[in-house]
């Protein structure tokens, strides 16, 4: 039964995943890495891990997936087919894939001897999970946040409109 | 089969009677209701005070031609109102409708999935509800269901964050993610007669949770991805027959859900104060039920009520309210009620 659902869902993350890349409609991409990312959500819950699962749910495809479709409808790319580039794209596409299958091939030749112990309910229970991002991780997890609140005010600062030249700062 | 399956598919059973019905009873309360707020008098013809005319309205619905126009986007076209429906018939399965009852030895929880991961896991369902108005308005190819899509997409996530964050503020003091410890938390009352329910302590969370619910159902006042005077009918313009009312009905069924949750952070659940519980679990079940049923209903004449009675929002006055006002009260929410739990006080 187990199995059964892995297999499924597993088949169904990587078959969206494709899509996600090959597809030549943006709106039809997002909506297969919504597809994905739910997939992926049910492999958590097998592992064990709800809270996971339902904070991936929660963000990606509640909040930011909903964000990339708003700023696709908005600027209306969506009917537009794929345009002289995309041969470059595909190769720019093919390389990365082939340059990630050899990252993973070689870290998984290097940590061959080191024991990678399964992820238990216990390290992944909502309780001990909290307790460990705020102790042991403390400071990792506070610099991801000003982190990623500097890239916010950046995001804003490059968003605003330039302010017009007042009187007499040009000459 | 086990004890725990056969109360399990019991309890789904209450959900799904309330949830089918749901949609039509509302559509009665919500006529009869704006009639009466307006001096009318509504539909009155069909049955006694027009209470078939819910019957009446679903005949037509499944008798009408459903047409679909040549040049949509078709797998989006029919995936949005399907979809429409599915968070909406998902999310009740985390939230309680009575104590803890004995069962054959068993002590079995009455809440159709009691997950460690309670609530997260209905705001991670229900926020997949917007991708059903993103495709309908999307796939109808059609400039004003777009508009309608662009417009859900913005109000979903900008209302989005305001409601976790006081659902959040809830659960701190509870120290929980599971709607049966809330519950537990809100037993008994203050001085003999005050209920110790969340609203009592949290009213600012209340008012930005209710606020940011009738965002996230697209109620007036803001219905914006349906806003009839400029874009005919947002979102769901394109569509008729039977693939409309599944609109309809997932709009009222989220509206119930949301209700149960706010009955159930704020207004203390299936419980009420002086209302003892029955020894077997029938009884227990059915009286926590109607008890939480009777708050549903509330909050939905509530909805009603408030629609009736405020005009609809302009749209940058609604990305205003969300972003500059709620979210801003729900964090300085979600900051005193910490202090509050910190101290002891909570």
């Amino acid at each position: 039964m187990e199995l059964l659902v892995f297999g499924v869902f597993a088949l169904l993350a990587v078959l969206s995943a494709i899509v996600v890349v090959s597809h030549g409609n943006p709106v039809y991409s997002v909506m297969s890495l919504v597809l994905t990312l739910v997939s992926l959500a049910v492999l958590f819950v097998l592992l064990g891990a709800p809270f996971l699962a339902a904070l991936l749910v929660l963000v990606y495809t509640g909040a930011i997936l909903v964000l990339f479709l708003f700023v696709l409808m908005l600027l209306n790319v969506g009917r537009e087919s794929a345009g002289a580039e995309s041969r470059v794209m595909k190769g720019v596409v093919g390389v990365g894939a082939v340059a990630f299958a050899a990252i993973v091939a070689s870290l998984s030749v290097s940590l061959g001897g080191v024991d990678l112990a399964p992820l238990t309910p216990e390290l992944v229970a909502v309780k001990p999970l909290a307790r460990a991002l705020f102790s042991t991780y403390l400071l990792p997890f506070e610099i991801v946040g000003v982190l990623l609140l500097a890239a916010v005010i950046a995001a804003t600062v490059l968003a605003r409109r330039p302010e017009r030249p007042t009187e007499g700062s040009r000459s | 089969m086990s004890v725990q399956f056969v109360a399990t598919l019991g309890m789904m059973g209450l959900w799904l009677a309330l949830l089918l019905n749901v949609a039509p009873v509302m559509v009665w309360v919500e006529r009869r209701g704006s009639a009466y707020i307006q001096d009318r008098l509504g539909p009155n013809r069909v049955g006694p005070l027009g209470l078939f005319q819910a019957l009446a309205d679903a005949a037509k619905f499944l008798f009408k031609e459903d047409v679909t126009p040549t040049e949509v986007d078709k797998p989006l076209y029919l995936l949005g109102p399907m979809l429409a429906v599915v968070p909406a018939l998902t999310t009740f399965v985390v939230i309680p409708i009575g104590p803890t009852v004995e069962i054959g030895g068993q002590q079995i929880d009455l809440v159709v999935a009691p997950v460690e991961t309670g609530v997260l896991l209905l705001l991670a369902l229900s926020s997949l509800g917007v991708y059903s108005l993103v495709m309908a308005g999307y796939g109808s190819n059609n400039k004003y269901s777009l508009m309608g899509s662009v417009r859900a997409a913005a109000q979903m996530i900008s209302y989005e964050l305001a409601l976790t964050l006081s659902v959040v503020a809830v659960l701190m003091p509870v120290a929980s993610l599971q709607l049966t410890d809330v519950v537990a938390y809100q037993q008994g009352t203050w001085l003999g007669f005050i209920p110790r329910w969340n609203v009592f302590p949290q009213p600012i969370g209340f008012l930005v949770f209710v606020i940011a619910a009738f965002a996230e159902t697209n109620r007036l006042p803001f219905d914006l991805p349906e806003a009839e005077s400029e874009l005919v009918a947002g979102y769901h313009t394109e569509y008729s027959s039977m693939k409309f009312a599944l609109f309809f009905m997932g709009e009222y069924m989220a509206m119930a859900t949301l209700s149960a949750l706010a009955a159930t952070l704020y207004l203390g659940g299936w419980s009420l104060p002086g209302v003892e519980f029955p020894e077997s679990p029938l009884g227990a079940a059915l009286l926590g039920f109607a008890i939480l049923t009777a708050k549903i209903v509330a909050f939905m004449v509530f909805f009603v009520w408030i629609r009736w009675t405020f005009p609809r929002f302009r749209f940058d006055q609604l990305l205003r309210l969300g972003w500059k006002v709620l979210l801003p009260l729900a964090i300085a929410n979600l900051v005193g009620v910490a202090a509050l739990t910190i101290a002891g006080v909570l």
